[in-house]
Parts: C-alpha cells; sequence; structure tokens
C-alpha cells in the first residue's frame, strides 16, 4: 500500500458540556463523543464510517475537516499532523479537505446566488480570481455535477433537494481538493434522487482520483460507495474491513446486529429471515458504560467486558475488530 | 460522460422556465408584502408624509418663523384653518404658520427617528453578530456591558445630557443613538445564535473563510430580515421618545419644532378655542405611527411566510 | 372492507394558486391486512391519510368517498368523526413528540384517554395504561409510567406512542413514517413490535413509508404513489417480483441493497415532481424512460389488469406490460 493520504491515530473529541443550571465556575461535564479512532486512507480510496445516531461519525469528519477541535490523537494529513496546527497555518490546508454536508438546503446561503455559493471556495483562497475567471469555473463545475450554468445567477430555495446537493458538491470540488468528506449527503434526499447522488459522487470519485470519507447511517448505501467500512458505536471503532468482507463476513456482534436491522427490499427474503434483534438503544454518551461500550446490549457480553476497553484485534487483510468473543456469523441466514 | 448527459439533460426538462436571473428571496418578499392590502397602503402613506415633510415647505404660503401680527392679537377667532390667508392649518398661539411648523415638525421627528433606527442598526446588528458568532467568553463580556448599559435609566440620563450640555437636536441624536442599539444587539445576537449552527456556515468554516467575512456575508443578510421589522419598529418608538423629551420642553429649541413639541403646545392651548394647534401634528404624529407599525406587520409576514 | 377510499382528491389553497396533493386515489383494507401506501416527498401519500382521517391543514379540503366500516367519514359530523377517530383508528406519526404533550406525565395522558372514551375510572385506566406500556415492551412500566415524555428515548417515545394508540383497541391503525426518525436497530424493534401487534390484537394495518426495505418485511399489500396519484397496487410479493409500472421498476433499481453486488445503481432521470405545476398527463412521464405522447397529454387512469397470473393488481399506465419490464 502507497503511503497513506491520511492517517488518524487514536483520535479522541472531546466536548465540555455545562450542566443545567450550575455555576458558571464548576468545571462541565466532558462528553466523549469520539475515543481512540485510528485509520489510514489511501489515495483514491473511499472509506466508508457507519453507525447509528450518536456514534460520533458526524463528529468524526468535523475534527478531520477542522471545524470541531481534537482533544487527543493526531491527524496526518500528507505527512503533516493537522491537529498540531494552528488556526493560520490550517487554513492553508483547508483547501485540500473537503465536506459535503446532510441537509443539501440548510448547507447554502439562503441569501446568495448560486454562483457566488460555488465560488466562495475560489474566491478565499484566491482573492486574485477575477470575476469572470471565477463565473467560467463555476460554469464549468456547475456542468460536472449536472446542473445547467445558465441557473447560476438563481437562489437555493429555487432548487430541488437533488439540486442542491449538486451545488454543495460543486462548492467542494472547486479547489480540486485532495481529500473529499460526505456527511450523511444522502439521506435526506428521495429515493429516486439518492442513486443520482451516488452515482455522480462515485463517478467524480473515480474520474478526479479523490479520496472520499463517507459517513452515513445506512449501510447498504455505504456498502455501496466505499472500498472499506468503518463501524462505529457510541464513539470508539468497532470493526473495520473491505465493505465485501464486512457485509458478507462480520465478526463484531455489533456489526452482525446492525446487518441484521438493515431491511432488505425482497418480501421473500426479507419475511424469511430470523434476525436477532439486539434489545435497548444507545446509552447516553455523557455516562457511557465502562469497558466495551457496546456490552450493554450485547449477545455475548460477559462480566470481564466490563473490566477495560477490548483490544482492537487483526485478523488479516486489515480486518480489525475490537471484541474477544467475535466470531464470523451471516446475517442472511433465512429460517 | 453518459450519465452527467441524461442528468443534466433532465436538470434543464425540469427548470424549462429557465431565465436566468433568479428570484431572490428580497424578491418574494416584495410580492408578498404588496399582496397584504393593509401594509401596502400604510407605505404608500408613509412615502406621502416623507414628501409632505421635504417639499411641504414649497407648498406653504408662510415660513415657520414669520410672525403674522394682525392675527397674533386674536389667534381664536382669526387665526383657524383658512386657505384665504395662506394658513391652510391655521397659525399657533405667536400667529406663526403651522402649516410650515407641522411640516418641519414631521422632518425633525422623521429625522430622529430615522437616524435613532440607524445607529441601531449598523451597531447593534455588527455589535450583536460579532458577539452571538464568537460565544463563550468574548460572548458574555459583550453581553454584559449591554446588560449594565441597559440598567441605566436612559430617560434620566439622557435628560441629564440635555441640561448639562445643553438643548440642541444633536444632543438628541446622540442620547437616542446611544441607547437604541442595545435592544437590536440583543436580538440581533439571539439570531447569530440559530444561524451560526447552520450548516452553511459551517460550510463556510470549513472552507478556510475568515471569521470576520463569515460575519459580513453569511450572518448580517441572514439576520437582515429580522433586523429591519424590529428597525420599522423602532423608528416609531425613537419618534414617541422624542415626542416625550420634547413634550417635558427639553427637546428640540425654537424656532425649531418637532412633532411631539408641537403637540405638547396645542395642548396647552386647548382651553383657548385653537383646538386645529392640537389636532394637526397630532393627526400627522398618529398616521406617521400608524403607517409605521403596518409596514412593520408586513415586513414581518413578508420576510418570514413560515410565521403565518 | 375495513377502510374503503374512492377517488379521494385533495386541494390546498395557497398564495399561489390551488395545489392538487392528492388526485383520485383508491384503495381499500381488510380486517387485520397491512398496507403498505409508498411514495417520494410530496406522491401525496401521507395527506392521503390526512383527509381520510379528517385531519388535513385548514387550507385543504377533500373530495371523494372515504368508508369506514360502511361510514362516510368525509360527511361525518365532527363530533362522530371525533369518536371514529379515538376509538377505531389510530394514528401514529414520525415524530412521537408532536402528539405527546411535554408538560404531561405518560399516565395521565394515557389514562385520559380511557376515562374520556370508555368512561373508566382512573385508577382503572392507569392499570389499563400499564398493560398495555407492558404490551409494547416497556421495561418497567408499572414505575416509568409516570415519567415525563422528555425523559424517554426516541425508540421508547415511538413505543408509547402506539400504546397510546392502541389504548381504545383500534380496529385500524395508520402509521406515517413510524421508522424515519430511528436508528436501525430501533427501527428494527418497532417495526418487529407492530408486526406482533397486528398478531395479537387483530389491528389493520397501513404502513406510510419511503423504505421499501420495511414494506418489504412488512406489509401484506402494497401501493405505489407518485404525484399524488396511485402507480400501482398488488401483494406486495407480486409488486416486488413483478412491477408493472415504469416507475416502481426504477424504483426497485435505485435502491442498492445489503445482501448483493449491486453494480452501477440505476437511476430515475429528473427530479421529484413540482406540486403545483403537475404535467396534464401521467405526473411520472417527463422522469419515465418509456414515456411516449400520448403520456403527456392524458392522465392514465388506474385499472383491475384481467387476469394477471390470477393475481388482483392495478396499475396506471399506457405502456404494454412487456415495455415495462
Amino acid at each position: 500500500m502507497s503511503a497513506p493520504l491520511l492517517s488518524v491515530k487514536d483520535l479522541a473529541v472531546t466536548f465540555d458540556f455545562q450542566r443545567r443550571g450550575a455555576w458558571p465556575w464548576t468545571p462541565p461535564l466532558k462528553l466523549q463523543a469520539v475515543g481512540g479512532v485510528s485509520f489510514d486512507l489511501a489515495p483514491g480510496e473511499c472509506l466508508g464510517v457507519v453507525g447509528e445516531s450518536g456514534s460520533g461519525k458526524s463528529t468524526l469528519a468535523r475534527a478531520i475537516v477542522g471545524t470541531v477541535p481534537s482533544s487527543a490523537g493526531k491527524i496526518v494529513f500528507e505527512g503533516r499532523d493537522l491537529a498540531s496546527l494552528d488556526e493560520e497555518a490550517r487554513r492553508v490546508h483547508r483547501k485540500d479537505v473537503q465536506m459535503i454536508f446532510q441537509d443539501p438546503l440548510a448547507a447554502l446561503n439562503p441569501r446568495m446566488t448560486v454562483a457566488d455559493i460555488i465560488a466562495e471556495p475560489l474566491i478565499t483562497h484566491f482573492p486574485a480570481t477575477s470575476k469572470a475567471e471565477a463565473r467560467a469555473r463555476v460554469a464549468e463545475l456547475m456542468e460536472r455535477v449536472g446542473l445547467l450554468p445558465n441557473l447560476m445567477n438563481r437562489y437555493p430555495h429555487e432548487f430541488s433537494g437533488g439540486q442542491c446537493q449538486r451545488i454543495g458538491i460543486a462548492r467542494a470540488l472547486i479547489l480540486k481538493p485532495k481529500l473529499l468528506l460526505c456527511d450523511e449527503p444522502v439521506s435526506a434526499l428521495d429515493v429516486s434522487v439518492r442513486a443520482q447522488v451516488v452515482n455522480l459522487l462515485k463517478e467524480l470519485q473515480r474520474d478526479l482520483g479523490l479520496s472520499m470519507i463517507f459517513i452515513a447511517h445506512d449501510l447498504s448505501v455505504v456498502k455501496h460507495i466505499s472500498d472499506r467500512i468503518v463501524v462505529m458505536y457510541l464513539g470508539r471503532l468497532m470493526e473495520q474491513a473491505s465493505s465485501r468482507t464486512l457485509t458478507t463476513r462480520p465478526q463484531h456482534p455489533y456489526t452482525q446486529a446492525l446487518i441484521a436491522s438493515v431491511p432488505i427490499p425482497d418480501p421473500v427474503l426479507e419475511k424469511a429471515r430470523v434476525r436477532p434483534v439486539i434489545e435497548g438503544e444507545l446509552p447516553s454518551p455523557l455516562n457511557p458504560p465502562s469497558g466495551c461500550v457496546f456490552r450493554t446490549r450485547c449477545p455475548k457480553a460477559e462480566a470481564s467486558c466490563a473490566a477495560k476497553l477490548p483490544e482492537i484485534l487483526d485478523l488479516g487483510q486489515g480486518h480489525l475488530v475490537a471484541c474477544p468473543f467475535h466470531a464470523e456469523q451471516s446475517a442472511f441466514a433465512a429460517a | 460522460m453518459l450519465l452527467s448527459k441524461a442528468t443534466t439533460a433532465a436538470v434543464a426538462n425540469a427548470a424549462d422556465r429557465a431565465q436566468t436571473e433568479g428570484r431572490s428571496l428580497w424578491k418574494d418578499a416584495r410580492i408578498r408584502f404588496f399582496r397584504n392590502k393593509a401594509a401596502s397602503l400604510a407605505f404608500y402613506v408613509l412615502i406621502a408624509i416623507t414628501l409632505f415633510a421635504i417639499f411641504g415647505g414649497y407648498l406653504a404660503h408662510w415660513d415657520n418663523e414669520t410672525i403674522d401680527w394682525p392675527l397674533m392679537g386674536n389667534v381664536s377667532e382669526l387665526g383657524g384653518p383658512s386657505f384665504e390667508n395662506g394658513h391652510y392649518f391655521g397659525v399657533d398661539d405667536l400667529g406663526r404658520d403651522l402649516f410650515a411648523r407641522t411640516v418641519q415638525g414631521t422632518r425633525i421627528s422623521l429625522l430622529v427617528g430615522i437616524i435613532g433606527a440607524l445607529i441601531a442598526v449598523v451597531v447593534g446588528t455588527l455589535y450583536g453578530a460579532t458577539s452571538g458568532y464568537y460565544g463563550g467568553r468574548v460572548d458574555s463580556l459583550m453581553m454584559r456591558t449591554v446588560d449594565i448599559l441597559m440598567a441605566v435609566p436612559f430617560m434620566f440620563v439622557l435628560i441629564l445630557l440635555l441640561v448639562i450640555f445643553g438643548q440642541s437636536i444633536l444632543m438628541i441624536f446622540i442620547g437616542i443613538g446611544l441607547i437604541s442599539w442595545l435592544d437590536m444587539a440583543r436580538i440581533a445576537r439571539g439570531q447569530t445564535l440559530t444561524i451560526k449552527n447552520k450548516e452553511f456556515v459551517e460550510a463556510a468554516v470549513a472552507t478556510g473563510v475568515r471569521p470576520m467575512n463569515i460575519i459580513t456575508r453569511h450572518i448580517v443578510p441572514n439576520l437582515a430580515g429580522i433586523v429591519i421589522v424590529y428597525s420599522t419598529l423602532l423608528i416609531p418608538s425613537m419618534i414617541i421618545t422624542e415626542s416625550f423629551i420634547s413634550f417635558l420642553g427639553l427637546g428640540v429649541q425654537e424656532p425649531d419644532t418637532s412633532l411631539g413639541a408641537l403637540i405638547s403646545k396645542g395642548a396647552s392651548q386647548m382651553q383657548y378655542g385653537v383646538i386645529w394647534q392640537l389636532l394637526f401634528p397630532l393627526f400627522f404624529f398618529i398616521i406617521t405611527l400608524f403607517a409605521f407599525f403596518f409596514v412593520g406587520d408586513g415586513l414581518r409576514d413578508a420576510l418570514d411566510p413560515k410565521d403565518r | 372492507m375495513l377502510l374503503e377510499v374512492q377517488d379521494l382528491k385533495v386541494t390546498f389553497t395557497t398564495g399561489d394558486g390551488p395545489v392538487n396533493a392528492v388526485n383520485g386515489v383508491s384503495f381499500g383494507i381488510d380486517t387485520g391486512q397491512t398496507l403498505a401506501i409508498v411514495g417520494e416527498s410530496g406522491s401525496g401519500k401521507s395527506q392521503t391519510a390526512y383527509a381520510a382521517m379528517g385531519l388535513l391543514a385548514r387550507n385543504g379540503t377533500a373530495t371523494g368517498n372515504v368508508r369506514f366500516d360502511g361510514r362516510d367519514l368525509l360527511h361525518l359530523s365532527q363530533n362522530d368523526l371525533n369518536k371514529v377517530r379515538a376509538q377505531e383508528i389510530a394514528m401514529i406519526f414520525q415524530d412521537p413528540m408532536t402528539s405527546l404533550n411535554p408538560y404531561l406525565r405518560i399516565s395521565e395522558q394515557m389514562a385520559e384517554v380511557l376515562t374520556l372514551h370508555k368512561g373508566m375510572s382512573k385508577r382503572d385506566a392507569v392499570t389499563e395504561a400499564v398493560k398495555m406500556l407492558d404490551a409494547v415492551r416497556i421495561p418497567d412500566a408499572r414505575a416509568r409510567i409516570t415519567m415525563y415524555p422528555h425523559e424517554f428515548s426516541g425508540g421508547m417515545r415511538q413505543r408509547i406512542m402506539i400504546a397510546m394508540a392502541l389504548l381504545c383497541r383500534p380496529r385500524l391503525l395508520i402509521a406515517d413514517e413510524p421508522t424515519t426518525a430511528l436508528d436501525v436497530t430501533v427501527q428494527a424493534q418497532i417495526m418487529q413490535l407492530l408486526g406482533d401487534i397486528r398478531r395479537d390484537f387483530g389491528t389493520a394495518i397501513v404502513l406510510i413509508t419511503h423504505d421499501l426495505g420495511v414494506v418489504a418485511g412488512f406489509c401484506d399489500r402494497t401501493m405505489v404513489m407518485y404525484g399524488g396519484q396511485v402507480m400501482e397496487e398488488g401483494t406486495t410479493e407480486d409488486v416486488f417480483a413483478r412491477p408493472v409500472h415504469p416507475y416502481t421498476v426504477g424504483l426497485l433499481r435505485a435502491v442498492p441493497r445489503l445482501d448483493r453486488d449491486d453494480g452501477e445503481l440505476q437511476t430515475i432521470a429528473g427530479e421529484p415532481p413540482d406540486m403545483s405545476r403537475l404535467p396534464a398527463g401521467c405526473p411520472f412521464s417527463p422522469r419515465c424512460s418509456i414515456a411516449k405522447p400520448r403520456c403527456e397529454g392524458t392522465r392514465p387512469t388506474l385499472v383491475h389488469m384481467s387476469d394477471f397470473m390470477g393475481q388482483d393488481r392495478r396499475r396506471a399506465c399506457h405502456a404494454d406490460l412487456s415495455e415495462v419490464a
């Protein structure tokens, strides 16, 4: 494997959380949104991150982009640790890492025209760009993402959700970034439009040689677009493997439960499926379980799970799993 | 690429109404505003009042300082509104033309209202947006400052200012300007807190846009709606404040006048059978305030259609 | 038929003119059956249900024929309609907080339903409510019934909603995107619960959703809507295995599947329709790959397909069956 473009090591993000009604000087509670997450991303690779709400997957993306400060660990991008840079030094690197957001309309300033929105990163990093040049670039990109350039003077509210997401993609690409972070880019879109955007992202990634981190709660979409998948739960990494291995031969009990919960749009298969539904819901991140964070819902949990964080085991070929009782289990067994 | 061609074609299809110009939120709001009958009528009334304040002087037969000596002795009988002697609104207790004085008073009152609101808009919005955007300690410090200023009894300070530095329009502007932005800063800050959590601000931060540009480009334009609505309600309250000061006799100095001063004078002369001296300024005062309130209401509905 | 809807139309008057959200929808559901209404945003799937229950927003009007157990719901007096809604038809929503009062304890809210509609004493009502919470598997229901809605997690709130909906033992439950706001593992729990309820109480369920996967595992019959019209309807197995409308075909191909390699996803070009400017013909025609001039001009009607492999199928499409597949 060539040198990774991005290498995240033991990343942790902690939020201060002021208890309501507390005195201003009482020390705030610490909420660990992400803890001890490590992975590498090769150039041109697409890494999927799945997890339910509260799993810390969005916070992870924000820490990499730098809108949320990390509290520990390293974010090494092209050999440089972004987490250690100050705000001014980091600004230079921001043009290489761009992000696409979940709510396509909310991610666009309603008072700006589409052209101004797409051109903003360009004029921020290259203030010398002439207006005509910026317009030409905007037109080129709009065409690239499947929008008519003659719509560039319109405002976001005049576009549908799918089109707004295309505008967001154009904005993210105008600086020719090396890494694109997609935070739930299709979950707010209609089913028929979702496939269009997924295909567009896939195609752009291939044609432009982009590295991509694709974050979503929908495992089917993540599996479709990613080369490798990281499964997160309550801020911790549970399992990491190639998307094929992960979906066909999951090892971690949580991954297995997750896959079992995803409904398959095939009535015959779906109605015949035995699904070991896991009980309960995500515990509060303010008061996470000791040891393995999944143990409170885990069917295989034993007393030892509460003692300490499970080690991350390497099963070969980049298949990592954070569970000592891991065992292969197909989630598609029919009764 | 086959796919992108197909999607471009489809998008073209969906947007075949394509002229290249978009309909901005402002334009939408304008259309909605003029659909509101009461608000658009009030808007035209305001324009008429403004024109009256600016150009009314040219219609007047008399200027606002000249005393019509023959009338002075017997104002209650000869000084009423009349077209023959050119005193359309009659004369005041000193025999000066009330029409000219009402024009002048309206002008001063509008000026006080608009300048006061303008200071509030510029200072308050920037202050509030900055405070809200930076948050944390900066926010606490800036907002506590506002709290402290608000705790100072403002009418008392204003009167003190006028007494110490002498009565002048300038002093009124300074006094009103000093306090008018406080509420606006609070409102702007509150809104900023919501806007700064929107994804488009995050997108700008992630791209590396500098904080000052984020405030001016992303936050302030999105505050504009609420700021405009609030300032249309602020203008009348400024006018009322000025009128109150003038009513106390501390405001504008003779021969200048304001609607408040005229009303005060008119009220004190009421028992001598010169009711027009009260009614004409009062009419303009009430009409102006009502017009501003209706316009403010209309703007609120137009700029924030979700509230209906 | 327990619920029979015929030629239902819903129109909203807005500042920009009338919007026809639902245009002639017909369907029926039998006791104990499950029907899925599948569609994207703006397909009119939710408004169909709201109209049938008399819950439209104030600027909406519904015409047509909605019969519940023989009674015409559209022309019922407000009083009678309330009675039907409270005791025989229940509805659950995407966001449970919209129908739970944040300032009242769960016990008060649930007991109120029973004291009001069943004339139970407060004490009996609470006992019954606890029983119902047990039925939706809320652990430690007796103690937790005195808590406030915000003290429960999203999945638990949805369970409480379901429990409240079931208090009067309704014969029909309308579930509007009940799991859209929930995580997949919790979604699986809720869907399993709904399945058990149907089995144990014999409740007919109308499931309104955009998620084909949820439909596949749960519903007897599936009705696909687009642009305020029914595109096709049939048994779930049949609709998924042999879709007879180009929209359904496209939809099924556009969804990535976890259980197999998808290759390139097939897309439906274009965007969902703008309901205020629907095409004169088939609403799907601007995006349909096999659309003919006729499709743009005349709206296809929903017709029973005679002898479709012995199945009860309906569809609204001008194209030949051979072209669709």
